[in-house]
């Protein structure tokens, strides 16, 4: 039911775990089905530079969170903000219907992390 | 590895078995020169009306029943819709109060549903931690206007066994029917509904190696019960619709080979399923059993690998040519978590992390040590990925 893609980065996510001292934390739960994910991100210079993450999850949530840990690389925070669940399922060549609230949870955590990271910085 | 050099290990039989070879065998005559319309009264239908009245007494036989009481349907599903809205619209003159319990299939339960629409009320009696019903709340919720109750014999996602007979007692002390879904208990416990005293019970054929879409459901002498479908008069008109000959040919031939080899079985599972647990349990930290290990039909195992979610551990033993599931096959496309590990009170993150392993008479130790194998790399990566885990 999902598509090569997803099952790769079902098997082989990319950037699995904590960042240390990170800039920012996105902690989100998925209400529809319990899900959990947490996203950690480094920024320089206004650009994300590394993101690392943990989630609790169907096949289709630990796919969506490597994804956006790829997506947002590099990436200026006005760029990363961009990215909707949307984006992260079709850089999936997409998810079953069924599964589309799944994307919710690493677009939403994406959120999360840059505005704690924002709120971090105004509070320096 | 490619798909051919992979060994496979089907162990989720409680979504469906294969059908036994011999079963198929008794039953290709019937797609092939035994064609006939059983309600025809040509030679070519009178063969097949006694191949259907054979069946009838086969089935009879296994769960001591007289052949008079059975009823051919279209499956489980359709046993189970007959015998509560059947039951409930042929007596709804003396009540609309009818008794079931939580962890029911949902044949049962949305059933109740539509009920619920029309005006009646219904009871869903809670369960323990392990599932079981408690007979003490059965007399509490029982009323003067109480027409049936329904209560699964074996629960399919857990494998707990409900106390049948204490039940049905209690219902007929107080003159009320008793219906009770046997498509899981059927062929691994005895299941006489004599000693058990129902009033019904309903059979499905693909879970005891048989095939899909044909069931079966006991109806005691006497029992005032409506049809649910209408048109001729077959199955002495409880049940329109000319017969699945078939399929009912391998349902009874199903039903007799399970019968005769239940004890044996039962053991084999039995052994099977207690290695599986220990090793397993051995080999993983943090797994929890759903149900009552002894208390249980014997093929079934319901585990919860903590913080690990459901669906990718599936996907990932899939990968490797297992299959098993998260709870019913029907529900796995829902994203609610099961109903019968709610009501048993298992907190919302096991419940998520529960994995059902349903053996079958083919599996051997050399499956139980594939999966005892394999098992704890998968659960230890899917916990290193897991903020629900904290890493040792
Ligand atoms: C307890 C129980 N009742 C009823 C059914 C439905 O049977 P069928 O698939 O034959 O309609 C099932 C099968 O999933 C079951 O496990
Ligand atoms: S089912 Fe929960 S995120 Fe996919």
């Amino acid at each position: 039911m999902y598509s090569a893609k997803v099952m790769d980065h079902f098997q082989n996510p990319r950037n699995v775990g904590q960042i240390e001292n990170p800039d920012g934390v996105g902690h989100v739960g998925n209400p529809v089905c319990g899900d959990i994910m947490e996203l950690y991100i480094k920024v320089e210079d206004n650009h994300i530079i590394e993101a690392k993450f943990k989630t609790f999850g169907c096949g289709a949530a630990i796919a969506t969170s490597s994804m956006i840990t790829e997506l947002v690389k590099g990436k200026s925070l006005e760029d990363a903000e961009k990215i909707s669940k949307r984006t992260v399922a079709e850089a999936l060549d997409g998810l079953p219907p069924n599964k589309m609230h799944c994307s919710n949870l690493a677009a939403d955590a994406l959120q999360k992390a840059i505005e704690d990271y924002r709120s971090r910085k105004k509070n320096i | 590895m490619n798909d051919s050099q992979m060994r496979r290990v089907y162990l989720d039989h409680n979504a469906t078995t294969p059908v036994h070879p011999e079963v198929l065998g008794a039953m290709l005559p019937y797609y092939k020169e035994k064609f006939g319309n059983a309600s025809s009264i040509h030679g070519f239908g009178k063969e097949i009306k006694v191949a259907l009245e054979e069946s009838r007494e086969k089935v009879a036989k296994s769960i001591n029943a007289t052949s008079n009481e059975i009823y051919f349907t279209g499956g489980g599903t359709e046993s189970d819709n007959l015998a509560i809205k059947g039951t409930a619209f042929a007596n709804r003159k003396k009540g609309k109060h009818i008794i079931t319990s939580k962890i029911e299939h949902h044949a049962i339960l949305e059933s109740c549903k539509f009920l619920e629409k029309e005006g009646f009320e219904i009871a869903y009696l809670p369960v323990d931690k392990s599932g079981f019903v408690d007979p003490d709340d059965l007399k509490k919720a029982l009323r003067k206007d109480t027409i049936l109750v329904s209560i699964m014999y074996a629960n399919n996602e857990v494998g707990t066994i409900e106390p049948v007979e204490e039940l049905a007692k209690i219902a007929k002390d107080n003159g009320v029917y008793f219906h009770t879904d046997a498509v899981q208990a059927m062929g691994k416990i005895p299941a006489d509904v004599q000693k058990l005293n129902v009033d019904m019970l309903s059979v499905s054929g693909h879970k005891i190696y048989g095939p899909k879409g044909v069931g079966a459901i006991y109806i005691r002498k006497g029992t005032r019960i409506i049809p649910w479908s209408h048109g001729g008069s077959h199955e002495r008109s409880r049940r329109a619709g000319t017969e699945n000959v078939p399929g009912i040919v391998g349902l009874a031939k199903a039903l007799e080979i399970v019968h005769k080899e239940m004890e044996e079985q039962s053991k084999h599972l039995r052994n099977l399923t207690e290695t599986f647990y220990r090793k397993l349990t051995q080999a993983i930290p943090d797994v929890f059993l759903n149900g009552h290990l002894e208390k249980r039909i014997p093929n079934t195992l319901s585990l919860s690998f903590k913080a690990v979610e459901g669906e990718s551990i599936i996907l990932s033993l899939d990968l490797k040519g297992v299959a098993v599931s998260t709870g019913s096959a029907c529900a796995s496309g829902s994203l609610e978590p099961s109903h019968v590990l709610s009501a048993m009170g298992i907190a919302p993150e096991l419940a998520q992390a529960a994995i059902r392993f349903s053996f079958g008479r083919d599996n051997t130790m050399e499956d139980v040590d594939y999966v005892v194998k394999i098992l704890p790399e998968i659960v230890s990566r899917l916990r290193s990925m897991s903020p629900l885990y904290a890493n040792k």
